[in-house]
């Protein structure tokens, strides 16, 4: 994988460029890196040592920080994990079924004006997501969905119908890799196309039905805008939107825990980093996607 | 529908005796394709009306009213061109958005590109440890858009931050960046540069498919290194070069995460970040001026369409796709 592929020209001084390559290399990831160890060091500063060092390291370790943040509010923040876990898993799930669904359709199957519709889903692949947020509030507003007794409606709906063309698109590339004598062989055994969806496809496209879980599930988490123009109750807050109110609160006092509550927001995508980085990675190679 | 076109093929296959027979089995089996097409599409297809088109033509007549989300849908007033005529003339938060907007992607994207060319190209000819690095230089484009990290991000720069302890290291007094409208929107650009790693990892996909013997011949002839990735590596990448440009400029944009959450919502200081989905947003969803809002998202969108397709026609003249490539 890391084999050197550009082995053009070794002269003598290639080891000395290599050398030189690592060090910028790695001085790069120290500035990239930075913010994110300072995010650690300074969510374990205390009041004082927020406003007098700017280092990355805490002198004095305060960790109540932590339960200081986690029950800032009315509404404690196990709360906004829920929220926001329940709305990406369900996103994930949405995502996961529909753009499958979808994806067969447009990769296997011949049915009139495949053509148009294809070229309209990679269409939509370009449609701005804040252009689109305007008028579907107007609409979901006169459906009652907006500040329903569920508020997350009009966060779910559209998961659920494969709007995400990011991930049928994704789902037809790697289906249009799954060899076509599979779906000849299911054919002759006597499978029509809901035979061959279930028995060929679905089974060989877990990986890219796992690649769409772990991009919905972090894009979801991440996710702002739609959280914030639907979700108006307190008790129904996502992370992202709970973690503005730290910023209506801003004074000096609130840092040490606003920070530590970051980091605990950014934990699950982290882990998830940890876990799934070659996939997700390779995931927006194979697809060329957004980051 | 798929009635007609059923009685078609035995109709057909009467008056055209040079049809073989053998082809109705297949032209049935093609219809009940077709209706599975449209039965695994119909999700997408119910998505694409009531989730996409539907409240975009809706929103193309609001867009024409003053709409303002309160009042009943019945009770709209029909203001013609009005909205459009007030964000074109009479209204100067418009065209300061569209300003801010402009600049951040016009300095932003370019940078983030080159960056991310730039370490593509040392990680590619690194000898060890590409994998790890390759990882943890894409792990910002994973949160950068998140609000913990803005949060984190605009105290960085803030009185106290991380930069003005930097900066004190050579002696160098610094302020709140974020509280400068001359430089809180370079501290927004900062963290989309900062986030270089995601086209960064399509560039180094795409120096892994340039042919070694082109640097071969290109050295054989006496090609400096230089020379080398300017004849060589540019053209060889210029078609993922477009793809990220585009994909980019369109992302650029929309930035509204971080705007929003350096300036509370507000834009400022001084309307210095107000990215034009944040002045979308605080018309909507602040001022509940939705047919105004309407009209802003229509226009947003004939921009990005009118970007786009300007791409892609100035494509043609620099973009090199090599010969037998199947694109």
């Amino acid at each position: 994988m890391g084999a050197p592929t550009l082995a053009v020209s070794r002269r003598p001084s290639g080891v000395a460029r290599g050398i030189v390559r690592t060090l910028i290399l790695v001085a790069i990831l120290g500035i990239v890196l930075y913010p994110l160890i300072w995010m650690v060091g300074t969510s374990l500063k205390s009041q004082t040592e927020i406003t007098s060092n700017t280092g990355l390291l805490p002198e004095q370790f305060t960790p109540s920080n932590y339960t200081d943040g986690w029950n800032h509010f009315d509404v404690s923040f196990a709360r906004f994990f829920a929220n926001s876990t329940m709305v990406a898993l369900l996103t994930v799930v949405g995502n996961a079924a529909s753009c499958l669904v979808a994806a067969y359709a447009f990769a296997r199957l011949r049915f009139p004006l495949r053509g148009f519709w294809f070229a309209i889903m990679i269409g939509t692949l370009l449609l701005p997501q804040h252009v689109l947020t305007v008028p579907q509030y107007i609409l979901f507003k006169q459906f009652g969905w907006v500040g329903g007794d569920w508020p997350y409606v009009p966060l779910l709906v559209p998961q659920f119908l494969a709007t995400e063309a990011f991930f049928v698109f994704l789902m037809v590339q790697f289906m249009r890799g799954i060899p076509r004598e599979l779906d000849e062989a299911a054919k002759i055994d006597g499978a029509n196309a809901f035979g061959i969806f279930r028995y060929v496809i679905l089974p060989l496209s877990r990986p890219a039905l796992v690649t769409t879980a772990i991009f919905s599930f972090i894009w979801t988490w991440n996710e702002f805008f739609r959280q914030l123009v639907y979700l108006s109750d307190l008790r129904d807050y996502t992370l992202p939107v709970a973690m503005t109110l730290f910023i209506d609160s801003s004074g000096q006092s609130s840092i040490g825990p606003m920070f530590a509550m970051s980091v605990l927001s950014l934990l699950p995508v982290f882990l998830f980093f940890v876990a799934f980085q070659r996939m997700l990675v390779e995931g927006i190679n194979t697809s060329g996607l957004k980051g | 529908m798929a009635l007609t076109t059923a009685e078609q093929p035995s109709v057909r296959a009467s008056r055209a005796p040079g049809i073989p027979v053998k082809r109705r089995g297949s032209r049935r089996g093609r219809r009940s394709e077709a209706v599975a097409g449209y039965v695994f599409l119909s999700p997408w297809l119910l998505g694409l009306m009531a989730v996409t088109a539907v409240p975009m033509l809706l929103s193309l007549y609001i867009s024409f009213t003053s709409y303002d989300i309160l009042s009943p849908l019945s009770e709209v007033e029909w203001v013609g061109l009005e909205n459009y005529k007030r964000m074109f003339t009479a209204d100067p938060s418009y065209w300061r958005s569209v300003t801010v907007t402009v600049s951040f992607a016009l300095i932003a994207v370019p940078l983030k590109l080159a960056v991310a060319l730039g370490v593509a190209l040392l990680l590619n000819r690194a000898w060890r440890g590409v994998g790890l690095f390759r990882g943890l230089f894409y792990l910002p484009s994973l949160i950068g858009g998140s609000v913990a990290l803005a949060i984190v991000w605009v105290n960085m720069f803030n009185r106290e931050g991380a930069f003005n302890g930097f900066l004190a290291l050579f002696g160098i007094e610094g302020k709140p960046w974020v509280n400068d409208p001359t430089w809180a929107l370079e501290t927004l650009m900062v963290l989309a540069i900062w986030q270089f790693g995601a086209p960064m990892v399509i560039f180094l996909a795409g120096l892994k498919q340039v042919p070694t013997e082109l640097y071969e011949a290109a050295s054989v002839d006496g090609a400096g290194r230089f020379r080398q990735f300017v004849s060589v590596t540019l053209p060889m990448l210029s078609p993922v070069i477009f793809f990220n440009l585009v994909l980019e400029t369109i992302n650029g944009f929309q930035g509204f995460t971080a705007a929003f959450v350096l300036s509370n919502g507000t834009g400022g200081p001084v309307d210095s970040t107000l990215m034009y989905t944040l002045n979308l947003y605080i018309k909507g969803f602040t001022d509940y001026e939705m047919g105004y809002a309407s009209a802003m998202a229509w226009v947003f969108l004939l921009a990005i369409g009118i970007i786009t397709a300007v791409f892609f026609t100035t494509g043609r003249f620099w973009v090199h796709y090599s010969d037998g490539d199947d694109r």
